[in-house]
C-alpha cells in the first residue's frame, strides 16, 4: 500500500471513529493526517473525493442530495489545488535562486578579494560585510613600487545585485591602472571617465582613494562625494573628520578631482568607512557619527584589525544581527 | 482517431456549453469524479482564454486512444491577436488575470499533455490531453 492508500485508509477509520465519539483525539488525527497530505502533496479536491468516498464507504445508502453537494464542494477545491501547486514550484524556483545567488555571492568575494600589505609602518585592518549576500561595498590594497600603499574605499549607491556587478567592472578598471604611479586625484578622475561611460544614470559611485607614502609619512587622498572618514591625532587626543571635495563619480565625464595631504604621527590613527558603518539604525533612529568615534575610542588600544572587528560586533549586535546596509571599515594605525 | 465534436465560442455562456460537452465525454471515457472536474477546469480555463483575449474561437473534443490507453483531447483554437511571448505565459506567476494558479500554466498542471502554438495577427491553437489511469 502506497501513502496514498494508507491516508485514504486512516481517513475513513478516523472518520468513523469520530462520528461515533466525537472526541478531541480522532480530531488529533485529522490534524496529522492533514500534516501527511501536505507532505504527499495531496491536493484539496483529492482530499474532499477522499471525503466522498469514506461518506459513501460508511454510509452506502448516504442522502441524495448529499453526495452533489460534495461534488461541488470538490469542484471548488479545484483552483485552490491549482494555486497549491503553482506556489509550490515557485518555492522550489526560489530555493534555486537563492543557491544560485550564494554562489554568485561567493564568486564577487573571491574576485574582490584584496590582501592587506604588511608594513612596518602601518597596522592595517578591515572588514566589510554584505546587508545581503552581495556586496555593494568595495575596498582594495595595492602596494606601489617605491613601498607606498594605495587605499580604495567605495561605495555604490543602492545595494544588492546590481551593485555588486557595478563593483567588479570598477576592480577590473582600477586593475587597468598604474595605479602606484598616479596622484589620487588622478586616479579618481580616470575612474569617473569609466563609470560614466559604463554604468546606468541611475546609479553611483562614491570612493576615498588615499596613498600613503612610508618616506615622508604623508597621507594623499582625494574622495568622489564619499562618507568622509576620520583622522585620530594622538598628540591631540582627538578625532577630526577628513574633509575632502569631490563630485560623485559617474555624474559627469570632465569631473575633475583635488588631491589633499595630512602628515601622520606614531600611533595617530586613519579611519576609513562607508555609509553603511554610520547610518547604522538603534530601532527607527540613525545613530550620530560620533557614536561611531565612541565605540572606537572604547577599542583603540587594540590592533587595527581588532578594533574593526569590535566596532563591528557592536554595531551588528545593536541592529539585531541584521545590517540594514553593506559595512566596509578600515583603521590604519601608525605604529612607528 | 475517434469522433469529433466542438462549441464554438462566442459568448460568455458558450463557456459554459464547453464545459457541459468536455465532462460529458469524460465521464463517458471513464474518468473519476476528480478528474472529470480537473478537465472541465481546464476546458473552462482555455475557453475564458478565447472569450477575454480573441473574442471568438472554437473548443473541439477528440477521443484518442494509444496502445494502453484512452483519452480526452481539447483543441482550442481561436484567430485572435496570438501571444507574443509564450515562454512568458507559461511562466507561473505571471497572469493578466492575477493571483496564483490561473492561466495556461494551471490548464498544464490539471492536464497530462500540453502543447501551444500562437502567431502574433494570426491566432493562437492550443493541444491538450489527458489520459484515463
Amino acid at each position: 500500500m502506497d501513502t496514498k492508500d494508507l491516508d485514504a485508509r486512516s481517513y475513513t477509520d478516523l472518520l468513523k471513529g469520530y462520528i461515533k465519539t466525537q472526541d478531541e483525539r480522532a480530531l488529533y488525527g485529522a490534524e496529522q493526517i492533514s500534516k501527511s497530505f501536505i507532505k504527499n502533496n495531496i491536493l484539496p479536491e483529492e482530499i474532499v473525493n477522499l471525503h466522498i468516498q469514506a461518506l459513501l464507504e460508511i454510509y452506502p445508502d448516504l442522502h441524495e442530495l448529499i453526495q452533489p453537494s460534495m461534488n461541488f464542494l470538490l469542484e471548488a477545491m479545484i483552483s485552490y489545488g491549482l494555486a497549491h501547486q503553482e506556489y509550490q514550484q515557485l518555492r522550489e524556483k526560489q530555493l534555486e535562486l537563492r543557491s544560485e545567488i550564494h554562489l554568485a555571492a561567493r564568486m564577487q568575494q573571491i574576485l574582490l578579494q584584496s590582501e592587506i600589505p604588511q608594513t612596518d609602518d602601518l597596522d592595517i585592518g578591515v572588514i566589510s560585510v554584505p546587508a545581503n549576500q552581495m556586496n555593494g561595498d568595495y575596498h582594495h590594497f595595492v602596494r606601489g613600487k617605491d613601498g607606498s600603499i594605495n587605499i580604495a574605499i567605495a561605495d555604490i549607491i543602492g545595494k544588492g545585485i546590481p551593485a555588486a556587478l557595478s563593483m567588479s567592472m570598477i576592480k577590473y578598471a582600477m586593475d587597468s591602472f598604474p595605479e602606484s604611479e598616479m596622484s589620487t586625484n588622478a586616479i579618481l578622475k580616470s575612474l569617473n571617465r569609466v563609470v560614466e561611460r559604463n554604468v546606468d544614470p541611475s546609479m553611483f559611485i562614491t570612493m576615498f582613494y588615499a596613498t600613503y607614502k612610508p618616506d615622508s609619512g604623508k597621507l594623499f587622498y582625494s574622495s568622489a562625494g564619499h562618507e568622509p572618514g576620520f583622522f585620530y591625532s594622538s598628540k591631540a587626543n582627538r578625532f577630526k573628520e577628513i574633509e575632502a571635495k569631490g563630485l560623485v563619480l559617474g555624474v559627469k565625464p570632465d569631473t575633475t578631482y583635488s588631491q589633499y595631504e595630512l602628515e601622520l604621527n606614531k600611533d595617530d590613527m586613519v579611519i576609513l568607512l562607508t555609509d553603511g558603518v554610520t547610518e547604522c539604525r538603534k530601532g527607527d533612529q540613525f545613530i550620530e557619527r560620533d557614536e561611531v568615534l565612541e565605540v572606537i575610542r572604547t577599542y583603540m588600544h587594540l590592533p587595527a584589525q581588532e578594533i574593526v572587528n569590535r566596532v563591528y560586533r557592536h554595531f551588528e549586535r545593536i541592529q539585531n544581527f541584521q545590517l540594514k546596509d553593506d559595512f566596509t571599515l578600515v583603521i590604519l594605525k601608525k605604529v612607528v | 482517431m475517434g469522433s469529433q465534436s466542438y462549441v464554438t465560442i462566442m459568448k460568455e455562456w458558450d463557456i459554459v456549453a464547453a464545459r457541459q460537452m468536455g465532462r460529458d465525454i469524460a465521464k463517458n471515457l471513464g474518468f473519476g469524479t476528480v478528474d472529470q472536474a480537473r478537465i472541465t477546469t481546464a476546458i473552462s480555463e482555455l475557453a475564458r482564454n478565447i472569450h477575454l483575449y480573441a473574442g471568438e474561437g472554437k473548443v473541439c473534443f477528440e477521443i484518442v486512444e494509444s496502445l494502453e490507453h484512452k483519452g480526452i483531447r481539447v483543441l482550442a483554437t481561436d484567430n485572435g491577436p496570438g501571444i507574443r511571448d509564450l515562454s512568458q505565459v507559461m511562466e507561473d506567476g505571471f497572469t493578466t488575470s492575477g493571483g496564483l494558479g490561473a492561466g495556461l500554466p494551471g490548464v498544464k498542471r490539471l492536464m497530462d499533455d500540453f502543447d501551444i502554438e500562437s502567431e502574433v495577427g494570426k491566432g493562437t491553437k492550443i493541444t491538450t490531453t489527458k489520459w484515463v489511469r
